[in-house]
């Protein structure tokens, strides 16, 4: 309400850049449990039928000379399995259906996201964190039990003087536990940024001197947010393969 | 994570709307924690549709079309170079024949020239000895004409003599007349 009494002071404007964030259960407004049928779930689930139409629709007919849609799939495979054999190596190949599942969500949940009046999950903390702990943990597991104890060589620079590595290692340790920290906010961040500065903007255009300026900012920073979407998505996954490499050849 | 936060803050102070001594609603959606169970459970179960739909589906699709692919593509190759071998020979077979088909060419224009070099010689020969034949016979014919032709001039430088002689009132010796004229026609 305060925010309302403020808006109305200013001449009329009324910002709610955040509002489309807020998670609301769709037919009813009762509490949100965790099963709750809520936008964010309408948006995650659009998101694995984008997935599904994508990869299996698309390819469906199965062309040796492919067809637009089976283009997009081949190259969103393509894209991902050079990504991880280039940095994960051989033996990374075996993961590349955990990458392209967080790949797809991630790029799908973003795209979807631009549409007007979307809910985009990847906007929130609850979604990236999730996603990012699940690399942390399963990276972190993954490299214990391929290497043992000497997944902890990965915080002992072997290749630094004597005096220096207990310090490094201190370093590399606190690094180590920050990544799922930037790994999340990162993409979330970046999301939600972009969605709330359309928003801002979006709200100028009430002013009718404005609007020009304001219809031309939303469009510029729109195509910011096409670029960023997929940027995001890639930087997630190629970090993630990053880490799995760390895993799975711990060292420097 | 303090940036990323304070530049959510400070966006939202921009424009003058976020209350942060106020309710959760005010702030970010994103940190009321009230609805994480919903949207963790929901992804969750999006993350498991998508894992079975990628590993059952989609990636083995995907990698068979791309083998099929690779298969015909180096099929076509292999199939390409064997068309570009054969061609290669074709090249050469014709390069052979046409060789050969010279070689056969220079032969028979040189059989034929000898032909025609021995029938030409047969018949300049034949020319030669005929136009020999017909020289001496003119020859012939022109001493002829030539001896003829001093007699003449010696009866009639005899005749010219007698008549001047006789015009001078002499009386001409037909004998010291001859031996004169002979005598003149040889020097």
């Amino acid at each position: 309400m305060a925010t309302q009494a403020q808006g109305a002071e200013e001449g009329g404007l009324v910002f709610h850049p955040m509002d489309q964030f807020i998670v609301s259960p769709l037919g009813g407004d009762g509490v949100v449990s965790w099963f709750t049928f809520t936008n964010a779930a309408l948006w995650t689930g659009l998101a694995v039928l984008a997935v599904f139409a994508i990869l299996v629709l698309g390819t469906s007919k199965r062309a040796v000379v492919p067809g637009r849609m089976q283009s997009v799939a081949e190259l969103a495979y393509g894209f991902v399995y050079k990504m991880v054999e280039d940095i994960c190596g051989k033996e990374g190949v075996k993961y590349f259906p955990y990458i392209m599942t967080l790949f797809m969500f991630i790029v799908c949940a973003n795209f979807l996201g631009l549409l007007p009046t979307a809910f985009t999950p990847t906007s929130h903390f609850a979604v990236t964190v999730v996603l990012a702990m699940a690399v942390f943990l399963t990276v972190t597991i993954l490299g214990f039990v391929k290497n043992g104890s000497a997944f902890l060589g990965l915080f002992w620079v072997a290749s630094a003087p004597l005096a220096l590595r207990p310090v490094l290692a201190i370093i590399e340790l606190i690094s180590y536990f920050v990544r799922p920290v930037s790994h999340s906010i990162r993409l979330a961040g970046n999301v939600m940024a972009g969605h709330a500065v359309i928003k801002v903007f979006a709200g100028f255009a009430a002013i009718a001197v404005i609007s020009p300026v304001s219809v031309v900012a939303i469009t510029a920073m729109y195509g910011l947010e096409v670029l960023v979407s997929f940027i995001q998505a890639y930087v997630f996954t190629i970090l993630t393969c990053v880490y799995l490499k760390d895993a799975l050849h711990p060292g420097h | 994570m303090a940036t990323e936060t304070t530049h959510g803050d400070g966006l939202a102070d921009a424009m003058g709307v976020a209350e942060h001594s106020g309710a959760g609603n005010a702030g970010m959606p994103q940190l009321d924690f009230s609805t994480w169970g919903n949207q963790i459970f929901w992804l969750v179960v999006a993350l498991i549709a998508i894992y079975f739909i990628l590993s059952r589906v989609a990636l083995p699709r995907i990698a068979a079309i791309l083998a099929e692919r690779q298969g015909s593509i180096s099929n076509d190759i292999a199939a390409a170079e064997d068309l570009k071998a054969k061609a290669v020979e074709a090249e050469a077979a014709y390069d052979q024949a046409l060789l050969d088909a010279r070689a056969e060419a220079q032969r028979i224009i040189a059989a034929a020239q000898a032909d025609i070099q021995a029938d030409l010689d047969v018949a300049i020969e034949k020319a030669d000895a005929e136009i020999s034949a017909k020289t001496a016979e003119s020859e012939k014919a022109i001493g002829e004409i030539r001896a003829g032709a001093i007699e003449n001039v010696k009866i009639v430088a005899k005749d010219t003599a007698k008549e001047i002689i006789a015009v001078l009132g002499g009386q001409a010796d037909a004998k010291a007349v001859t031996a004169a004229v002979t005598a003149r026609m040889k020097g």
